[in-house]
């Protein structure tokens, strides 16, 4: 079977082309040994089915980054490539289209966009390019599927070119500005509201306003949709569930497997949140208070990364972050860390140096709660009222902020500055979204549901064997006298290295003050990454990075947490 | 027309210039001429970012952003 590969920039509609190209069944998975997403499906070409591989978006095949160096290396597996351009900027696309051509692989080039650089007053003569570029080049529309049939017919045809020799990098610029020079007219035009809009949201005041806006608006749809969804469909769900539960417990008589499945009853009911059986706090925790958010979350976050927001966000954040040893790209594994720690985690790679990816999953361990975990704060502290949540919140930041400068100052080795091309806003393609939604949401599950169900196992064997009042009376110094918790709480932050949200659900049959939950729950944040993270930040810091960072964590925790006993308890 | 050079960081926002050259090695040049920042290419700062911030440019209607220690290397020939 024939394996065809998109290659081509960051921004120009690839993976709408290869949606287009695939249909539904595709894989999302990490590249060999690295961790960058490759998108792997089936089509099928005039001659047969192929399969197609969706390359990473690079600018050149001399790679200055991970995902780069993947785009090259898939190229060599490579029958035929399709290369797709971006119309509204050939000139700079051609670059990879010639380096691309000269490798002597059969191709042929999607001039994607079109429809676009239409609206720009651009007009590409199609016959020139193909001519001179000795390939097929057939103009597209990933988001309307204008093109496509034509691309996978003129797919047949794909040949090395005959025209693109190999090249030396200054003559193959002299040939980009040839090329361009023939085949491209641009119309004047007068700047568009969404010109205006672009700059607007990348100068520092008006951007920041815009900035705080969008975050707001998205914070404010993730808690509407997430709560929409439980109790017009996770709540309701349950209340179905809960007889069938209640017969189950009548059937199962006490003893330790209704300790296990069910829990303990509280004042003869089931309580979702306590009884810490599998099937009732180990379904309700994942599927009715965190899934609604997860799902939220994910949907907010893929729409802005469709509209081309975030790199306007990270042009804004880059005076904040390049203070603390990254650039601005060290906001996203920061609102990606907001979701879920473990993409958040993934996400460090978008910063270049050891230095920054460092510092970036430190102070992402340290300081960023995950959805999942923001949804039991908000459950456990906000009864008590919301500064108790806000105090939460202020602590997180100061330690994100305080540790950023300290570890910019101590961690050696270089902090490149930032450099990033803003895409032009684009409405988000639904279908995509919806589909990148599902990816995320399904990974999660994943990943989440497993250490969900064996937390809560564990902690239900470890309760009845008496391990775990061993463990908190080992514990108890630390816990009783340094942060002033009860010991019983040992048991909770142990449990949080497998689920913080199901830790911080423990906390509550303690009968702790606020005060004391406060620091509970900002322990729980600071301490330690939950093992899933771990995993993922041992694999991206080496067993020496995670070493110093968890000696950063376990450091900053200890002062934090006895700073905050002071402040808010007192001696 | 008389010309003058300046540092891409020197020009003020809203000023235009004309890319004459850049000061770095080959990796950085590279950097620059793929993303579309090239020697001849017309630029506008759109803004520049306080407090040692960033510096964000247009060139053939798109915008970049670049740090100051690489606006600093790029040199920009701007009408005295």
């Amino acid at each position: 079977m024939k394996t065809v590969v998109l290659m081509g920039n960051p921004n120009v509609g690839k993976s709408g082309i290869f949606s287009r190209l695939t249909g539904t069944r595709v894989i999302t998975s990490n590249y060999a040994g690295t961790t960058v997403d490759v998108s792997r499906g089936k089509m099928r070409l005039p001659d047969g089915p192929a399969a197609v591989i969706d390359a990473p978006g690079t600018y050149s095949l001399t790679p200055t980054n991970p995902a780069e160096e993947v785009a090259a290396e898939i190229l060599g597996e490579a029958d035929v490539v399709v290369n797709v351009v971006d119309s509204t900027n050939l000139e700079r696309n051609l670059y990879l289209t010639l380096e691309t051509l000269e490798r002597g692989v059969p191709a042929a080039v999607a001039l994607n966009l079109w429809d676009e650089a239409g609206h720009q007053g651009i007009t590409i003569d199609v016959a020139g390019l193909e001519r001179l570029l000795g390939v097929p080049v057939v103009p597209t529309v990933g988001l309307s599927g204008q093109g496509i049939r034509e691309l996978v017919e003129r797919l047949g045809e794909a040949r090395p070119s005959a025209t693109i020799q190999p090249m030396s990098e200054e003559e193959r610029w002299v040939a980009v500005g040839r090329i361009t020079g023939e085949v491209q007219t641009i119309a004047h035009r007068h700047p568009t509201l969404a010109d205006r809009l672009s700059e607007a949201s990348i100068r520092p005041t008006s951007g920041l306003f815009i900035a705080l806006a969008v975050i707001a608006a998205a914070f404010l749809a993730v808690r509407w949709i997430g709560e929409g969804l439980i109790s017009y469909v996770f709540e309701p769900l349950f209340d179905l569930y809960t007889p069938i539960a209640m017969r189950a417990s009548d059937l199962l008589g006490p003893g330790i497997l209704h300790e296990i499945l069910i829990g303990h009853l509280i004042d003869g009911e089931i309580d979702y949140v306590q009884s810490m059986g599998l099937l009732t706090t180990g379904l309700f925790v994942p599927f009715a208070m965190i899934l609604p958010y997860i799902v939220a979350f994910y949907l907010v976050l893929s729409i802005l990364e469709d509209t081309g927001y975030l790199p306007r966000l990270a042009t804004l954040a880059d005076t904040f972050f390049h203070r603390l040893g990254m650039h601005g790209y060290g906001i996203i594994p920061v609102f990606l860390g907001f979701g879920c720690n473990v993409p958040g985690a993934l996400a460090t790679r978008v910063l270049e140096t050891k230095k920054q990816r460092f510092i970036a999953a430190t102070l992402m361990s340290l300081a960023i709660p995950c959805m999942a975990q923001i949804a039991m704060v908000f459950g456990v502290l906000g009864p008590f009222g919301l500064h108790y949540v806000v105090m939460v919140f202020v602590t997180l930041a100061l330690v994100y902020v305080g540790a950023g400068l300290i570890l910019n100052r101590v961690v050696p080795g270089e902090c490149p500055e930032i450099f990033l091309e803003i895409p032009p806003y684009r409405a988000p393609d639904l279908r995509a979204t919806a589909t990148k939604t599902w990816m995320r949401v399904r990974g999660f599950l994943g990943e989440a549901i497993p250490y969900l169900f064996l937390g809560i196992l564990l902690v239900n064997l470890l309760y009845s064997v008496g391990f775990l009042d061993l463990l908190a009376a080992a514990f108890a110094p630390v816990i009783e006298a340094w942060l002033g918790l009860p010991a019983g709480a040992a048991v909770a932050l142990l449990v949080g290295f497998l689920r913080k949200d199901l830790a911080v659900g423990m906390l509550v049959p303690l009968g702790m003050s606020p005060e004391q939950l406060v620091i509970a729950v900002t322990m729980l944040t600071i301490y330690f990454p939950c093992v899933a993270t771990f995993v993922v930040l041992l694999r991206e810091l080496g067993a020496r990075g995670m070493l110093a960072a968890a000696g950063v964590m376990v450091t900053t925790a200890l002062l934090v947490g006895g700073a905050l006993r002071v402040i808010l308890i007192g001696f | 027309m008389i010309t003058m050079e300046k540092t891409l960081l020197d020009l003020e926002p809203g000023m235009q210039g004309t890319i004459a050259r850049f000061i770095g090695n080959p990796g950085f040049v590279r950097k620059l001429r793929t993303i579309g920042i090239r020697e001849g290419k017309n630029l506008t700062v759109v803004t520049r970012h306080p407090l040692g911030g960033p510096v964000v440019i247009e060139v053939d209607g798109r915008e970049v952003t670049l740090g100051r220690g690489m606006a600093v290397r790029v040199v920009v020939d701007v009408a005295a």
